[in-house]
């Protein structure tokens, strides 16, 4: 059963990454594409978390970690750099 | 595992997964720039919420040991979601709305993006 959830899951955040590209791709707006990027990193996080669960390894909970903290920098950076013109003023 | 033990993991699982996809969805499928900021709010709350949760039960039934990095993913992403929202938002009026269109913020500054616009 929890394969089954597992395959359920997987498949679901698969399908979400591809959404969140579709809009990268085709955003009408500078804040679209950051919006979709900052979507594509949670949706990554949870397919990492998924992947710690099949491969019954707790390592992969610090790499989701990192990668949360780099996904907000990043998010926080592009955001300030269309609306100051500089990252670190 | 026992039984019941396996449908609350694969619950938590399906809960997460389903409003994770519903999360990107929701990117394609709201029209207005700012209505699809409301979507992917889902997929950080509920859908990696409801995934970190059963893989948190699943460590704790099937080894025996109870961790709390999981805990730790969670609480990062809920207290970075509203920052990214309001940066995002800032994003968009600062490059979509003229000063003109905006109300007055009843104090003697301007909207503080629009410092340098006319």
């Amino acid at each position: 059963m929890i394969a089954l959830a597992m395959a359920f899951a997987t498949g679901c955040f698969a399908i979400g990454l591809l959404l969140t590209l579709w809009r990268t791709i085709v955003a009408t707006t500078t804040a679209d594409r950051i919006l979709a990027l900052d979507t594509m990193v949670i949706n990554m996080i949870a397919l990492l978390v998924l992947f710690g669960i099949s491969a019954r390894s707790t390592l992969y909970f610090e790499v989701a970690l990192v990668i949360a903290m780099v996904g907000f920098v990043s998010t926080v950076a592009y955001a300030r750099f269309v609306l100051r013109g500089n990252i670190i003023e | 595992m026992a039984l019941w033990q396996e449908i609350i993991v694969a619950a938590f699982l399906i809960i997460g997964g389903g409003f994770g996809l519903v999360g990107s969805f929701g990117l394609i499928k709201l029209a207005d720039p700012m209505a699809r900021l409301h979507a992917p709010t889902k997929a950080t709350t509920l859908g990696v919420g409801g995934v970190l949760i059963g893989s948190m039960v699943y460590q704790a039934f099937a080894d025996g040991t109870f961790s709390v990095h999981e805990l730790l993913i969670t609480l990062f992403l809920f207290l970075t979601a509203p920052v990214t929202a309001m940066l995002i938002s800032k994003v968009h009026l600062h490059q979509t709305i003229r000063k003109s269109e905006l109300p007055p913020t009843g104090t003697d500054r301007p909207w503080a993006t629009l410092d340098k616009q006319d």
